[in-house]
């Protein structure tokens, strides 16, 4: 057992700590006089607390040594693609031409930045098979929303707006929310037995007031959606357009090709696939791609290449719009870059491994968990609690007794058509010893709920904190101290 | 590949474990309509070495100090960064983990974004702030749409003097659902003109009233004159969005004028410019609102054992409870940044904040009387903090254009954004900014 025994320090808040006066910041050298300012304006600046810098570096130190992270282990969060992050990346990101540079530079300044761009373009367009990209989107959930933005632009472009759009019920929440905010009615499709999208059950939807539908492929079950071609085909006979989210994109690098499964418009999450760090909510980048056909609704600005030359360009009149104040996270998408430049053609390998390892992990715990939909997997498997209920063990007791064994748990229960769900994403990061160690972690937890149930409701017993009050945070809400 | 562990002796046990006989029979649930035709088409792998290189020339051909003298901000400033900042981020529990969805592993980004919530209120005046948005100009849309949540009202009215690109983002957001935006003018001082918002607010009732303080041309509204406007119509918001935080160090906070929102960009804080992104978006409301805010919260509660502890927190306002109607669609914030600017506002203190904004001011104060002493027209009277608008003489493009080849930029061409303000240019100074630097632009903008 890895176990989470280690020093943990305690350490107060901020303003229960520091003293007037103290300062760890270098204030610069005063070369300039002071100069008269308008009293009328003027505030008495904020109340933050002083602190000296060894204060500050001990703090945060020891506020981040109460997380468990990628670089400390494994982190299977089901659908979020919890893998190494590598440390290049970090280096490259922050070299001076990149992290210095201003957004608003004349063009011939930033050939550079603007060249990086341009390439990142046409190899998330050679990833997907798509024809076109906008790396502006700041996150997924950005991403959809452009998406939905292009559908309600395409459709208003033909004269003809529409009012609904399809989505399956295994989808993330961010879909629906997505949609709402371009007018759109979420219509739900239900997934068939299989946890798959059943073709006539989209053709009984779609009509000429949809405007398309929104697919995650692989889906939130881990199962690729084997007749994606034929609901495309449908949803374009009626004149709609079909949009995936990518989240799951880490399962088919270099196998699958998006456009020729129909699909119109796609986000990535560079956070995900690329390899770029999650920080613990963020930043994260949502590049959109999408056919030739729908180019001309991307975001702008938009990076084209003049002769040898790279320029901002604005004048597409049929655009979206602007999402970013600037152009998107620049400093995810040149991790990324640096990702992809690692790897090359490697890349397809990645997904080679993150579903050889997920399929591990499914015939490993087969025999403890209940499997929904037994058949193999893609990057991620999903197993429900429904075993452990007889005990009166649920996927929450598992996960948090997870957390003992030094391991953060999955995803838990998403997705919702499966009742108790511990969706697990290994990631092609992880050694075979890790998976085993993992495997070995869960069929003992099994082993728990059967023999000593309350173990497992009291878990975790060895992480910084018991469970926490949830209910009493949001009953009477404390956001600032 | 170094990234991916696996031997052929470990991928022959797993395939034996899973009962495949290749790593392709997995994926025999692809279709062969949906695959591929052929291998990616990708520049081949480089060494971590090689990888360098070719970075350090992509990075080399960008303009950045001291080898050029650059007088930009308009919504990206160039701030001092600790190297304390930099080297904490870097710590991999911070930097690897994901959203704290599990609070018992995950209490360290749980406390700092406490934290965070809690300087960003005190920064802006504010009762409640959120765990951070994409940026300044995703969080006012998001401020405009929750206005008109709020309010149950269609029309919102924003000033003219927001920064374009904060307009153009909020038309994306808004336009779709058929929400309609009045653009307020600017005066003769570049302050926005409230004298035709009684008269607006009489054709149809406003959700919301949005100003920039300081404003797009640097000009410090009045604020509290924006308030009085704004609330004479009955149940209308006032928001006040920014882009250059520090100057809430030196001038009043915009919660204590009257604002309803305050929400801008944090970038400033502590995060370098990265060309634009990532930064963070600050957003702040009222208590009465918070239940109608977008984006995360972190709250405090207690364990089992009655120790403090922090948790996400009124979730149901979010789009994995309940979807479509949920507050927003955002579900990433910009974590790591917000841990960044919280950092530095730790960092700074009370006293540091307040000193470091004096001295942006002073700077750019230097530099404006500077430009004015030698001639040129300061065109807006409206008080200033680190940026400011100059007017040069008729055809100044082309001084502009030689500037540029001794590598100067001499600030940001405004006719692109505004056509009425050719030979316009907005100035930026920080602490950054060297005496000798602004001595250098004034004489070679009045030569």
């Amino acid at each position: 057992m890895i176990g989470t025994t280690g020093l943990i320090f305690n350490e107060p808040l901020l303003w229960e700590l520091g003293a007037p006066g103290r300062e760890a910041f270098s204030q610069p050298t005063r070369e300039v006089p002071e100069q008269p300012v308008d009293p009328a304006l003027t505030g008495p600046g904020p109340d933050f607390p002083d602190l000296s810098e060894p204060e500050i570096v001990r703090h945060y130190t020891r506020l981040s040594q109460w997380n468990l992270s990628v670089d400390s282990g494994m982190y299977p969060l089901g659908s979020c693609t919890m893998k190494y992050n590598p440390k290049t990346n970090e280096r490259q990101a922050s070299l001076a031409g990149i992290a210095a540079a201003h957004p608003l530079l004349p063009e011939a300044m930033s050939q550079g930045l603007l060249r990086l761009l341009y390439d990142l373009e046409q190899w998330l367009a050679e990833i997907t098979g798509l024809a076109a990209v906008s790396l502006q989107p700041a996150a997924g959930a950005q991403g959809e929303l452009t998406g939905m933005l292009i559908f309600y632009a395409h459709h208003a472009a033909q004269g003809r707006p529409r009012t609904k759009i399809l989505i399956p019920d295994t989808a993330h929440g961010t879909n629906p929310a997505s949609a709402a905010l371009c007018g759109f009615t979420a219509v739900p499709v239900r997934s068939g037995p299989q946890g798959m999208l059943e073709p006539q059950a989209v053709a009984d939807l779609m009509d000429d007031d949809t405007a398309g539908i929104m697919v995650t492929n692989p889906n939130t079950l881990g199962l690729f959606e084997a007749d994606i071609r034929q609901v495309a085909e449908i949803v374009h006979a009626k004149g709609g357009l079909v949009y995936a989210d990518g989240a799951n994109m880490n399962a088919v690098l270099g196998v699958a090709d998006m456009a020729a499964m129909g699909v119109d418009v796609l986000h990535l999450n560079l956070h995900k696939t690329f390899s770029t760090p999650h920080g613990g909510g963020g930043p994260g980048a949502g590049p959109v791609c999408v056919t030739a056909k729908l180019a001309p609704y991307l975001p702008v600005p938009r990076v084209v290449r003049e002769g040898g030359r790279f320029a901002w360009r604005s004048d597409f009149p049929l655009s979206v719009g602007r999402l970013h104040a600037f152009y998107g996270n620049f400093g995810i998408l040149a991790r990324a870059y640096s990702y992809i430049l690692s790897l090359g053609g490697d890349l397809a390998q990645v997904s080679r491994l993150a579903v050889l390892n997920a399929n591990y992990i499914q015939a490993g715990l087969k025999a403890d968990y209940h499997l929904p939909h037994d058949r193999p997997c893609m990057h991620e498997c999903v197993f429900s609690d429904k075993r452990q209920l007889a005990h009166k063990v649920s996927a929450l007791d598992i996960a948090k007794r997870l957390i003992d064994y030094g391991f953060h748990p999955p995803t838990i229960y998403f997705p919702l058509v499966v009742s108790g769900a511990l969706m697990i994403e290994p990631t092609e990061s992880e050694t075979k010893e890790t998976l085993d160690h993992f495997i070995a972690a869960m069929r003992a937890i099994a082993r728990e709920a059967e023999q000593n149930p309350d173990l497992l409701h009291q878990a975790p017993h060895h992480a910084k904190l018991r469970r926490l009050d949830e209910v009493q945070a949001a009953r009477k809400p404390c956001l600032m101290g | 590949m170094r990234y991916m562990p696996h031997t052929e002796a470990d991928i022959r046990a797993m395939l034996g474990a899973v009962g495949a006989g290749r790593i392709d029979d997995l994926f025999a649930q692809i279709p062969g309509e949906c695959r591929r035709r052929r291998p990616l088409n990708l520049p081949p792998a480089l060494s971590e070495w090689d990888l360098d290189r070719h970075m350090e020339h992509l990075a080399g051909a960008t303009a950045t100090a001291p080898a050029h003298k650059i007088f930009l901000g308009a919504g990206s400033y160039d701030h001092h960064i600790p190297e304390t900042i930099k080297q904490l981020l870097r710590r991999g529990e911070f930097f690897t983990a994901y959203t704290p969805y599990q609070p018992e592993v995950s209490q360290g980004t749980l406390q700092a974004i406490y934290e965070y919530q809690t300087l960003v209120g005190r920064l802006l005046g504010m009762e409640v702030a959120n765990a951070s948005m994409y940026d300044g100009a995703s969080a006012l849309a998001e401020a405009l749409l929750m206005a008109i949540r709020v309010t149950k009202r269609q029309r919102v009215a924003l000033s003219r003097a927001v920064h374009p690109h904060y307009r153009q983002v909020v038309e994306t957001y808004l336009r779709p659902a058929g929400f309609e935006i009045v653009l307020l003018p600017y005066g003769a001082d570049g302050r926005t003109d409230l004298s035709g918002l009684a008269s607006l607010a009489d054709q149809a009732e406003l959700a919301a009233v949005a100003v920039q303080s300081p404003n797009f041309f640097g000009c410090v509204e009045d604020l509290k004159a924006v308030a009085a406007a704004t609330h004479a119509q009955a149940g209308t918001l006032m928001i006040t969005a920014f882009s250059e935080p520090l100057a809430y160090g030196l001038y009043q906070a915009p919660g204590r004028l009257g604002a309803d929102i305050v929400c801008g960009e944090g970038q400033s804080l502590g995060i370098p410019r990265s060309f634009g992104g990532p930064g963070v978006g600050l957003f702040a409301c009222r208590e009465a609102q918070m239940r109608s805010m977008p984006g995360r919260l972190v709250g405090r509660t207690v364990d089992l054992e009655g120790r403090r502890g922090f948790v996400l927190t009124l979730s149901t306002r979010e789009q994995h409870i309940r979807r479509e109607r949920a507050t927003s669609n955002i579900c990433t914030n910009q974590g790591l940044c917000a841990l960044a600017a919280a950092m530095y506002m730790a960092s700074l203190g009370g006293s540091g904040f307040r000193q470091l904004a004096r001295l942006n001011y002073d700077t750019a104060a230097y530099l404006k009387d500077g430009l004015q002493a030698a001639g040129v027209q300061i065109p807006f009277a409206a008080p200033t903090f680190n940026e400011f608008v100059v007017r040069l003489p008729a055809g100044s493009q082309s001084r502009y254009q030689q500037l540029l080849a001794r590598r100067i930029v001499a600030g940001l061409p405004l006719a692109q954004y505004f056509p009425e303000l050719t030979d316009h240019y907005l100035l930026c100074a920080t602490e950054t900014s060297r005496k000798q630097d602004l001595d250098l632009l004034v004489q070679e903008v009045t030569r």
